[in-house]
C-alpha cells in the first residue's frame, strides 16, 4: 500500500517544509502551468470535480462543486478561507501538513483562488497552533513571496493573490465555516443563519468559499497529475487519498496518509495493532462527532464515505479512535458530552440547554445517583437538539449519544443498577 | 497612541491591521489580545481591553466579548506558566486523567487554579489540541508536549521559573 502520495509527500525528506524541497518533489508545477496561461478556471474547477475530492473537513462535500458556487464574475472583492482550526477530537493531521507540508497548502489556496476569482484569502489557525505550525506555515509564505510565487501580476501573468495567516484564540466552534468567517471578522465565533450562504455572502458580505487544510492541499496533486488520477487512488464514490489519525489504544498511533477505501483491518495493523495485544472494542471512524461502531462492525469497514455510512456512522475527518475491551463507555460517552458542552457557542437554546443536560445526566449517571428513566431521557435530549439548531454542532453532540445507547444499552443499565459501578471492572474482576 | 499599551505592542497589533481591508481592524482584535495577553504575563485586564478598544477605534463592547469568548484568553490573574493538559478522548484513553492527578497532587492545586508563588496556572480541564497520536500530551506556554509520562511531566513543570 503506497503511502503519502498527496498531502504527505515531502514527508520523510530532510527539511521537509522547505521550498527546495517541495519543488524538487514537483511543488509549484501545477501553479507555474496556471501562471503561465495553460489552464483556465473552468478547467480548473473541472478537474477538481472530476477527483472526486470531498470536504476532508468532516462534511464530505464535493470540493469542486463548492467552488462553482462562486459567482465568478461578479464585480467585487472575493475570498478564499482555508479552515485551518483542527479541534475535531481525535483529529491531529492537518497539524501535519501545516508542520510538515505548508507549501502544499499554499499552492493548494493559489490554484483555489484563481479557480474562484479571489485574489485575497487567510489561513484560519487555531491559536493553540501559534508555536509551532504557525511560524512554520509563515516561513513558508514568506519563501513563496520571495520566489516570486504569490502578490501582485505574478511573474507577469495579471494573476494577483495575496494570503495571509490569521490566528484563532481557542474555540471548536471556529472550524464551523460561518462561525469561522464571524471570528475572522474579529467576533465571537457564533454560526450565522444560513442562507445566504458563504459563496454569496461571506466573509465581510463578500463572496467566500472556506475549504478545509486538507482538502486545498489536495489540489496541487490533483492539477499535477489529473482529476482521473486521483479519483482511481479510492473507490466508488470516495476519490483519492486520505490523511488518518490514529489514536487511543493501538500499539503505534499515528498519522497516516492512505488511499480511501483501504480495509479497517489494514489500518489497524499499520498501527500495530490494539494495545497490548486485548481485544477491540469499538471504533469512532471519523472523530468524535460520527458515531461510535461495535467491532464486529468496523472489522468488516473499510474507510471511505459509503462504507462508514452503510455501517451507520460516516467518514468525519478521518480520525480513527480506537477503544480495547477495558474501555468503559459511559465514562467516554460523558467526556465527550462534557466537550460539546464547554463548546457549545449558546446562540441555540436547544445546544446550549441540551448539551449540559446530557453531561449531568451522564455525570450523575457514573457518580452513582442514576436512574433507569435517564436513559430514555438522554435519548430524548439528544433528539430534540439534532436538528433543532442553527449549526452542525447540535447534531454532533446528540450523534454520540445516540449511538453509543444503541450499541451499549446493556452498561448504562449495568452502571445505573450497580451504584455507578462499570461493567468493565467487574469484568476484570470475574477475569482475574 | 494609548500610554497603557508598550510600543512592542502596538507594533503588532499594527502587523496585523495591515492584513485586513480598510476598514476593517476589528478583525484584529484577537492577535491584538493575544500581544497584550502575552506581555502581561498571561492575563487581561479591563484596563488594557479599554486600550485594546481605543488603540483600534472600536466600541469596548467589541473586545470584551471576544476576551471572554475565547478559551485562550484569561480575563482573571493567573500564574505565569500557563499549563494545559489535554483531557478528551484520545488522551483520556492514554491515560490523561492520571496525569492530571499527578499534577494536581504534586502542584497542590487542582484545574482552574494557580499556585500560590504564581508560578503555574494549570488550566481548566482542555479540550482537544490536535495532537491525538502523541497522547496524552499537555501544552506548556504554548508549546506541545507529547507522550506524556508522570516523569517527563515532572521534568517539564519543574524547569519553569
Amino acid at each position: 500500500m503506497e503511502q503519502n502520495l498527496v498531502c504527505f509527500n515531502t514527508f520523510g525528506e530532510k527539511e521537509p517544509w522547505t521550498l527546495a524541497t517541495y519543488e524538487k518533489l514537483d511543488g509549484y508545477k501545477a501553479w507555474r502551468k496556471i501562471l503561465s496561461g495553460k489552464m483556465t478556471p473552468e478547467q480548473i474547477i473541472d478537474e477538481v470535480k472530476g477527483s472526486g475530492l470531498r470536504g476532508r473537513g468532516g462534511a464530505g462535500f464535493p470540493t469542486g462543486l463548492k467552488w462553482s458556487f462562486m459567482p465568478r464574475n461578479a464585480e467585487g472583492q472575493r475570498y478564499l478561507v482555508c479552515n485551518s482550526d483542527e479541534s475535531e477530537p481525535g483529529t491531529c493531521h492537518d497539524r501535519e501538513i501545516l508542520r510538515n507540508n505548508p507549501h502544499c497548502l499554499i499552492e493548494g489556496m493559489a490554484i483555489a483562488a484563481y479557480a474562484m476569482g479571489a485574489t485575497v484569502a487567510y489561513n484560519y489557525i487555531r491559536g493553540e497552533f501559534m508555536d509551532e505550525p504557525v511560524p512554520r506555515f509563515e516561513a513558508a509564505l514568506k519563501e513563496a513571496y520571495d520566489a516570486g510565487l504569490l502578490g501582485e501580476n505574478i511573474q507577469k501573468s495579471g494573476i494577483d493573490f495575496d494570503l495571509y495567516t490569521f490566528v484563532g484564540a481557542g474555540a471548536y466552534i471556529c472550524g464551523e465555516e460561518t462561525a469561522l468567517l464571524e471570528s475572522l471578522e474579529g467576533k465571537q465565533g457564533k454560526p450565522r443563519f444560513k442562507p445566504p450562504f458563504p459563496a454569496s455572502y461571506g466573509l465581510y458580505g463578500k463572496p467566500t468559499t472556506i475549504n478545509n487544510t486538507q482538502s486545498i492541499a489536495s489540489v496541487p496533486a490533483i492539477i499535477r497529475n489529473g482529476g482521473i488520477w486521483f479519483a482511481a487512488l479510492g473507490p466508488e464514490g470516495s476519490g483519492g487519498t486520505a490523511e488518518f489519525s490514529v489514536s487511543g489504544h493501538v500499539e503505534k498511533p499515528g498519522n497516516h496518509e492512505l488511499p480511501m477505501g483501504i480495509p479497517f483491518t489494514e489500518l489497524l495493523d499499520l498501527c500495530g495493532g490494539v494495545l497490548g495485544g486485548r481485544k477491540l472494542k469499538a471504533v469512532i471512524p471519523g472523530g468524535s462527532s460520527v458515531k461510535v461502531l461495535p467491532a464486529d462492525i468496523i472489522m468488516g469497514c473499510t474507510m471511505d464515505y459509503v462504507s462508514l455510512q452503510n455501517a451507520g456512522s460516516s467518514f468525519g475527518t478521518g480520525a480513527v479512535i480506537v477503544m480495547d475491551e477495558t474501555t468503559c463507555m459511559v465514562k467516554v460517552l460523558r467526556r465527550i458530552a462534557r466537550f460539546y458542552m464547554a463548546e457549545s457557542c449558546g446562540q441555540c437554546t436547544p445546544c446550549r440547554e441540551g448539551t449540559g443536560w446530557l453531561y449531568r445526566m451522564l455525570t450523575r449517571i457514573t457518580e452513582g445517583d442514576g436512574q433507569l428513566e435517564d436513559l430514555d431521557k438522554l435519548v430524548d435530549v439528544a433528539n430534540k437538539i439534532e436538528g433543532h439548531t442553527i449549526c452542525a454542532l447540535g447534531d454532533a453532540a446528540a450523534w454520540p449519544v445516540q449511538s453509543f445507547l444503541n450499541h451499549y444499552f446493556h452498561e448504562f443499565e449495568y452502571m445505573v443498577k450497580n451504584d455507578g459501578r462499570s461493567i468493565v471492572n467487574n469484568i476484570e474482576e470475574v477475569a482475574a | 497612541m494609548s500610554g497603557v499599551l508598550s510600543a512592542h505592542v502596538c507594533k503588532e497589533i499594527d502587523r496585523w491591521v495591515e492584513r485586513f481591508p480598510e476598514g476593517k481592524q476589528r478583525s484584529a482584535v484577537i492577535s491584538a489580545l493575544h500581544a497584550v495577553q502575552h506581555e502581561n504575563g498571561g492575563y487581561l485586564t479591563a484596563e488594557l481591553l479599554n486600550a485594546v478598544a481605543e488603540y483600534l477605534n472600536l466600541p469596548t463592547i467589541h473586545v470584551y466579548e471576544v476576551a471572554t469568548f475565547y478559551s485562550m484568553f484569561q480575563t482573571k490573574p493567573v500564574g505565569r506558566h500557563n499549563v494545559a493538559i489535554c483531557t478528551n478522548i484520545s488522551c483520556m484513553l492514554r491515560g490523561a486523567d492520571d496525569i492530571v492527578d499527578h499534577v494536581e497532587a504534586k502542584l497542590g492545586i487542582k484545574v482552574g487554579e494557580s499556585t500560590d508563588d504564581g508560578r503555574i496556572y494549570l488550566k481548566q480541564e482542555e479540550e482537544c489540541l490536535a495532537a491525538c497520536c502523541g497522547a496524552p500530551m499537555m501544552m506548556v506556554d504554548h508549546k506541545y508536549h507529547e507522550d506524556l509520562t508522570k516523569e517527563s511531566v515532572d521534568e517539564i513543570l519543574d524547569a519553569l521559573e
